[in-house]
């Protein structure tokens, strides 16, 4: 196999969020950190939201990975901003489920807009840990949140 | 020599297979090597005729058992060149090994104010272990700094070995750096001030001649899967008054001399060590995985792995935009070489090899301290075995202009 595959993986969407990634950076000290480390790689991504009347107003990320979690992060604090605490951790279980191949409502695909784009990283397993760990992050938080 | 590479690798069909549709260049073997057939056949015919457990049965079958066991040892024992097969130890790993050592010997010798010296390049194995007696004790761990090409700081190493150091703790071949460290010199600067040197050998046995008389260490540890054994076999050689000295950290069958109702003996080593039925097929294919390696000798491995290795590592130092890890003189290397290509992630370099079935490593490769002076997460390594050949060091190279261009392309049309 040439590398044409890599195009399925590499899109060049997921490239731009990773060369110009949306919401990078960390939210002041008011808000909720949660850091996770993908133990395989060493990569550390720390997320920070900001939740007002159950809803996500701000979320950010900081932390070097490689092009899929860098991209994954992006894109999910795109889909995730203003969405609801409860709404947010479903489409974060949807995205989980999508990236290990299994099939997702029109509705979850639309809402979590160009990160279903990275329905592909099934096809190749190794790097399903880099493109679930901002989410996983952020599913952590919420959830201290609602506790 | 000339090197009888189709012969040696119509003995590891594994490697004569598709991967992502593309010829597989296996250059993944600091992490595991591959099996011979004559290791395989080893495990089913014991399998086949041999099977029951070690030096308990009366019987027949028991006692074959217990010969090719045994016979095992005597073979990692004239392998290593130790005085005596009860010099071995049979464990899980190389990990199990050094955990021996840290606990059953560690324990002993080391207590509060003591010093415990390693290097900033150890595998997490010869480092947890250290800190984690460090901290049992009450004793300081010390590290020995890298020079900037990747070999070992001497005189970083004599500052830190003083009167204070009970244990030394260093690999003979590193598995990022890949440098082929000074563990003689190292050895002798141990026993001056009265501290034990202790060698992970997991990337140097089937990789270069080991004799363990002649590095004068203390303790050596390898795996048995790191040269075509099958895993879940190790190994541990200890001098024997330090062996006799060290205390068992498993209890239970075979290990034991007498038991009462409130008190309980040991044997000898090495059987004091080896608490449960062992793993009896995995040290017979460690023995057969021996023969083989023996049969075209240590030292022609290593001059055949240098010739890969010179071949190698100047095209990838060539190579626009790719950072080498470690010496630049294959002399100083054993088989592994760990780089970055610049502003691509390791894993994202990874997944691209693998489409052209090129595997090798990614990620931190369990020395995390290192990384972190390296100023990096993660690189990618590439290691090399007897059976690799040109074609494997050609796939990588090309591979890795392949990788570059995809991602500098795909980046170009994105700007």
């Amino acid at each position: 196999m040439s590398l044409d595959q890599m195009s399925s993986l590499y899109r060049e969407v997921v490239l731009d969020h990773a060369q110009h990634p949306h919401h990078r950076g960390s939210l002041g000290p008011d808000s909720l950190h949660f850091t996770l480390e993908n133990p395989t790689c060493g990569d550390v991504i720390d997320v920070s939201a900001q939740v007002k009347d159950g809803t996500i107003a701000a979320v950010e990320f900081s932390g070097d990975g490689c092009t899929i979690s860098q991209a994954s992060a992006s894109m999910m604090t795109v889909a995730l901003t203003h969405q609801p605490v409860a709404k947010a951790r479903q489409l974060i279980l949807s995205f989980s489920k999508m990236i290990t191949g299994e099939k997702i409502s029109a509705t979850d695909e639309q809402a979590l807009g160009d990160a279903s784009l990275l329905a592909s990283v099934a096809e190749f397993p190794a790097r399903i840990k880099c493109a679930t760990l901002a989410w996983h992050a952020l599913d952590e938080l919420l959830q201290k949140e609602e506790a | 020599m000339s090197w009888p590479i189709n012969e040696i690798r119509a003995d590891f069909p594994i490697l004569d297979q598709r991967i992502n549709e593309e010829r597989l260049a296996y250059l993944d073997n600091a992490a595991t090597m591959q099996s011979p057939l004559p290791v395989t056949r080893a495990v089913d015919a014991y399998y086949a005729t041999t099977h029951s457990n070690v030096h308990r049965g009366v019987y027949t079958l028991s006692n074959q058992a217990t010969a090719a066991y045994e016979g095992a040892r005597q073979k990692v024992a004239t392998f290593l060149n130790a005085a005596s097969a009860n010099d071995i130890v049979f464990t899980r790993s190389t990990t199990e090994s050094l955990n021996l050592v840290a606990c059953g010997f560690g324990d002993l010798v080391v207590h509060a104010g003591d010093e415990i010296v390693i290097s900033v390049a150890e595998h997490h194995s010869n480092l947890i272990p250290w800190q984690q007696l460090a901290a049992r004790a009450g004793a300081t761990l010390k590290y020995i700094e890298l020079k900037t090409d990747g070999t070992f700081d001497m005189t970083s190493a004599a500052a830190q070995i003083t009167s204070k150091t009970k244990i030394v703790a260093v690999a003979q071949v590193g598995n990022v750096m890949g440098a082929i460290n000074p563990v003689t010199a190292l050895a002798q600067m141990a026993h001056q001030v009265g501290a034990y040197l202790v060698v992970d050998g997991a990337q140097a046995v089937s990789h270069l001649p080991v004799d363990v008389q002649q590095l004068d260490a203390d303790f050596y540890a390898f795996s048995g899967h790191k040269m075509g054994a099958p895993t879940g076999i190790g190994v541990l050689y200890g001098k024997p008054a330090l062996l006799e000295q060290m205390d068992p950290v498993q209890y239970g069958g075979e290990m034991i001399s007498q038991v009462t109702r409130t008190t309980a003996t040991w044997k000898a080593a090495p059987l004091k060590f080896e608490a449960g039925t062992p793993n009896i097929s995995g040290a017979i294919g460690l023995g057969a995985a021996i023969d083989y390696l023996q049969q075209y000798g240590l030292a022609n491995i290593q001059t055949y792995e240098h010739e890969l290795m010179a071949s190698l590592l100047p095209q990838l130092l060539a190579l626009p935009g790719v950072t080498v890890y470690g010496p630049t003189d294959p002399a100083l290397r054993g088989g592994v070489v760990a780089f970055n290509i610049d502003g691509l992630h390791p894993h994202d370099a990874a997944t691209g090899l693998d489409l052209l079935g090129v595997e090798v490593r990614a990620g931190h490769h369990c020395a995390q301290p290192l990384m972190q002076d390296l100023g990096v997460s993660a690189t990618a390594r590439a290691s090399v075995a007897l059976y690799n050949n040109q074609t494997d060091i050609d796939q990588l190279i090309d591979g890795i202009k392949q990788v570059k261009e995809f991602f500098l392309h795909e980046s170009r049309s994105n700007e």
